[in-house]
């Protein structure tokens, strides 16, 4: 391939900024994490595991980026394939951690795929509405919904609440971007209206317990603090104790005292707000806001469809999971385990997010194949 | 590329379609702002005092008790560091779990865990559930910690009392605080759990000895593990104390009521001073200090020998012809009679158609007042009681002391009873009678006292009518500053009668000793005079039986009071063995052995005492600076 023009061949202004942010974002995630879990004493604490996922996740990230996403986007069908058979593999053969089984070991490591799962659906919605011309509700809802729907499920089984909300997410985020007639959106409508108690009575009855301990904890995080409300609560403290300047690196005495759970992974934003209180805060939602609205430039300088519609499902997902993972640390949604983008530790997680920036910066790029 | 650019006019669409997404952003940015502006601005300090609760636990500090010495130094009661388990009821997440644990764990019963954990008071304090822990116990409950949230061990310091069952009754015991004494304004600022005084010095004198608590806030972790130390408020230990008596004497006088039911009082008629106060059956305070079953303390409670009376300051017996002593006072005082009055004892006196009985058979013949003394007749202090009548006696008994409280720093002290006209409309809702009288005037009937108040009764004697309140604790060390604080001896008051009468009946009385009734009292050590008294626990007039036919428990109580020496007493005693028979024969030995230990220690003390030199620390009594 040739490309069109020569702005294309370097960084620019806009890549340096975009990066910039990125890199911004993963460091203060490192520093938090290296708050919370430096006094493990193990040979290779948590901090140091995600730098090594962050340099594999840049790894990721400039392959994603340099390559051809039209190139990427035609592995998208094999790709969900194999996506689909891990998720199954994973259900028997998988690592359980808490009641959940997610995880396939890979020697000291352990691989997520529900993680994966998320970048190769949008790479297959995307590709799928890009092919050809997709017309009346059949093809445009039904057909991509059938294709969403058995990775939900597995996703569901495992059980991930989180992903399976996110898979949801992208799937509503990409039908809302590609648009709906008005009659198409009145016919969704009903549906779900006669559905919505079947669908409550199936997806209640297969949430575990634990899932709808935490979701009848979000109605009223008090009435239980030792029990199931225990993580809202604590979480909801240490953010409440920063107040405005925070207690300093090392001063979070809900993290560091272990009060909260998980303040390396899922809770790393209540670890962040209590030492750095509401003005690091501030600058954190800045940060994000401001990588996110870098990505809505890149979705409006999208060239072709696919490039569009990877961005904006990147995006969408990104900033699904940066509103659920905070407003869940600060008791405005029930705790679900969606991780905080770039900043939670997980190599799953970090490497997939860093992967789907690249993907999403490659769309503001002219092509030029290395690959 | 054959696909792109296929559908433009979509791509287009979608562009413009992009202004919800930056709208929604926004939004959604917007709100979570807002949302943690309430948590972190507008509801922070909220948040910070529960983040502040969290980590920190409040630990009592319990002071040390003050150190208990005797009179030379020697120490009674001090601390040893032992475990105490404590629960953090904030920390315990399934209360009956832990209780069922504990009480396998230590063998507790659990009843006992749950009454601790759920009584009243502030859920912030831990709760003490068990003190003395082994160290295997303590071992065992710090390697399930893990387990059982809350659950603390502290190194606590304990009391202890070196000598065992020496002194107990003076020296009492420690116990935790009850709920009923919490209520009081004495123990304000003392908590479930605190440790004071229950008997005794210890209880006498708690609010010096005890301390004040300090605390310590610790930073816990969530599964509340100590991190670190965050407040200290140091304790204060509490003051030490310094007894008079001497603890060598001490332990011969309880060896000389060995398994007898009595008591010993040994003071220094020229100070009060209390060198000797036995008192058995006695116990153990080492394990009353300990925290006793309900099935232990009613065992305690309920022996029949009743160890926890202290019959030195607690029994109440007749006086019998101890009694004598204060009737001759008062008889000469009224001059009902002189010391040269003759009365003539044919060995019983009729009165009301009644024969009241000389302790000897066939009488004295014609006795003088030291005679009657020498020879305890009866007869001739019927006569005596007679002519003074009861209200006469009652106010001479009172001015001896007896009736009142001595003031010895002990709880519970008993008065005994002088029996008057009133005190008998009073009690018994009669009047008195007559032959009442003829009783009371030998000690008999109504009369009660107990051994403390005749030690102080033959010690005013003694010293010549100069009454001192006894004297137990002769000086407080501030533990703190080491500052020594003597408690100087209390004159009560002197007895007024004229000068003479009380010469005349210690010649008497050391005519007792010499070659009356307490003979046996006669030592080649030391002068010593005194007076027997054998106390009938039946009604008078009885016919007399061999002592040995009678049952123990129907036997008469064996009274002597003695002071030594004659010519400047030092030493002023009252032994008492409860159905012990004649005071003469089993009694006076005893005060005989008593005194001559105290002469032998005196003569062989260092002169740091009898020159009232510093021991440990300061003076160590009156004794040297007359």
């Amino acid at each position: 391939m040739i490309e069109r023009g020569s702005r294309s061949r370097g960084f620019d202004n806009f890549d340096v900024r975009f990066i910039g942010l990125i890199f911004a974002i993963l460091g203060i995630g490192v520093l938090s994490i290296y708050s919370v879990t430096h006094d493990q004493g193990v040979a290779f604490p948590f901090y140091a595991k995600q730098i090594v996922w962050i340099l594999l996740g840049t790894v990721a990230f400039l392959v994603m980026w340099l390559s051809d996403y039209h190139r990427i986007a035609r592995l998208a069908y094999p790709a969900y394939a194999i996506i689909l058979i891990l998720l199954i593999v994973v259900l028997f053969e998988g690592r359980s951690s808490r009641g959940a089984q997610r995880w396939i070991p890979m020697g000291p490591f352990a691989f997520q795929p529900s993680e994966f799962a998320k970048l190769v659906l949008i790479l297959t919605l995307a590709h799928y509405y890009s092919q050809a011309p997709r017309v009346g509700w059949l093809q445009r809802v039904v057909l991509p919904g059938l294709l969403v729907l058995p990775g939900l499920l597995l996703i569901l089984k495992q059980p991930d609440l989180g992903s399976g909300l996110s898979f949801l997410a992208i799937y509503a985020a990409m039908l809302l971007m590609v648009g709906m007639r008005s009659k198409a959106v009145g016919v969704i409508l009903l549906f779900s209206l006669m559905l919505f108690p079947f669908a409550w009575e199936i997806t209640w009855g297969a949430l575990h317990d634990y899932q709808r301990q935490r979701i009848m904890t979000f109605v009223d995080p008090l009435y239980d603090t030792g029990g199931t409300g225990y993580h809202a609560l604590q979480s909801r403290i240490a953010i409440g104790a920063g107040e405005l300047t925070g207690k300093g690196l090392y001063g979070g005495t809900q993290s560091q005292l272990k009060f909260l759970p998980e303040g390396h992974t899922d809770f790393v934003f209540s670890v962040f707000a209590e030492e750095w209180g509401f003005l690091g805060v501030l600058a954190l939602l800045l940060l994000f806001v401001g990588l996110i609205w870098l990505s809505l430039e890149v979705v409006s300088r999208a060239k072709d469809q696919l490039g569009a519609l990877l961005a904006v499902g990147i995006l969408c997902m990104l900033c699904f999971c940066v509103v659920i993972n905070i407003g869940m640390t600060a008791g405005m949604f029930p705790i679900v385990g969606i991780p905080l983008p770039l900043m939670s530790y997980g190599g799953s997680a970090t490497i997939m997010t860093m992967a789907s920036l690249g993907l999403l910066l490659n769309v503001k790029r002219r092509r030029l194949s290395f690959f | 590329m054959a696909t792109a650019g296929l559908h433009d006019s979509e791509l287009g669409e979608l562009q413009r379609r992009l202004i919800i997404l930056r709208v929604g952003l926004l939004l959604v940015m917007a709100l979570l702002g807002l949302q943690l502006w309430n948590l972190q601005i507008r509801e922070g300090p909220y948040y910070r005092d529960l983040s502040e609760n969290n980590r920190t636990r409040s630990v009592i500090m319990e002071p040390a008790r003050g150190l208990i010495y005797d009179r030379n130094g020697v120490l009674l009661a001090n601390n040893v560091p032992s475990f105490t388990l404590y629960v953090s009821l904030e920390d315990v997440k399934d209360r009956d779990r832990l209780i069922d644990q504990l009480s396998t764990l230590l063998g507790l019963d659990a009843e006992l865990v749950r009454k601790k954990l759920t009584a009243r008071g502030s859920k912030q304090l831990p709760r003490k559930v068990k003190d003395r822990l082994t160290l295997r116990e303590a071992t065992l409950v710090e390697s399930h910690r893990l387990d059982m949230p809350g659950v603390m061990v502290q190194v606590e310091s304990q009391r202890n009392y070196p000598g065992g069952m020496t002194a107990s009754h003076l020296l009492g015991y420690v116990g935790e605080v009850s709920p009923e004494q919490l209520e009081k304004p004495e123990f304000a600022d003392l908590h479930q759990g605190s440790i004071v005084g229950q008997y005794g010095v210890e209880k006498f004198f708690d609010q010096l000895v005890r301390g004040q608590a300090g605390q310590k806030s610790i930073e816990v972790d969530a599964v509340g593990h100590e991190k670190r130390t965050v407040v200290v408020e140091q304790p204060h230990a509490g003051d030490n104390l310094y007894l008079t008596i001497d603890t060598r004497l001490q332990k011969v006088a309880e060896n000389l009521l060995g398994e007898e039911t009595g008591a010993i009082v040994a003071l220094d008629p020229r100070t009060g001073d209390v060198l000797a106060m036995a008192s058995r059956p006695g116990f153990d305070p080492n394990i009353l200090s300990r925290e006793l079953t309900p099935k232990q303390w009613a065992e305690i409670v309920q022996d029949e020998g009743r160890p926890l009376n202290n019959r030195a300051s607690q029994g109440q017996y007749p006086p019998g012809s101890v009694f004598k002593v204060m009737m001759a006072a008062a008889a000469l005082e009224t001059k009902t009679v002189t010391p040269s009055t003759s009365i003539y004892c044919n060995g019983g006196y009729q009165f009301g158609g009644r024969l009241y009985r000389d302790w000897k058979v066939g009488g004295h013949g014609s006795v003088d007042l030291r005679h009657a003394l020498v020879q305890s007749c009866d007869v001739y202090f019927y006569t005596v009681g007679q002519r003074m009548g009861i209200e006469t006696m009652a106010s001479f008994a009172h001015q001896f002391g007896l009736g009142e409280e001595t003031g010895i720093e002990l709880p519970s002290e008993r008065v005994g009873i002088v029996p008057s006209e009133a005190w008998k409309r009073k009690a018994k809702n009669q009047e008195w009678f007559p032959g009442e009288t003829i009783s009371a005037s030998i000690g008999q009937g109504y009369v009660n006292v107990t051994p403390l108040q005749m030690a102080s009764l033959i010690g005013t004697v003694a010293n010549d009518g100069v009454m001192f309140r006894p004297r137990l604790v002769q000086a407080v060390m501030d533990r703190e500053t080491g500052e020594l604080q003597q408690r100087p001896a209390v004159p009560k008051r002197t007895l007024k009668l004229r000068p003479g009468i009380l010469s005349l009946i210690r010649e008497a009385l050391s005519g007792v000793v010499k070659e009356g009734t307490g003979t046996k009292a006669q030592s080649e050590l030391v002068t010593i005079a005194g007076k027997t008294g054998t106390a009938q626990t039946r009604s008078l007039g009885k016919e007399k039986k061999a002592e040995k036919d009678i049952p123990k428990k129907f036997r008469d109580h064996a009274w002597f009071v003695a002071f030594a020496p004659v010519e400047a007493p030092t030493i002023a005693v009252a032994v008492l063995g409860e159905h012990m028979g004649h005071g003469g024969s089993a009694s006076a030995p005893l005060a005989k052995e008593l005194i001559e230990t105290y002469v032998k220690l005196n003569l062989s003390v260092p002169s740091a005492v009898k020159n009232g030199e510093a021991v440990r620390g300061g003076d160590a009594g009156g004794q040297g600076t007359r």
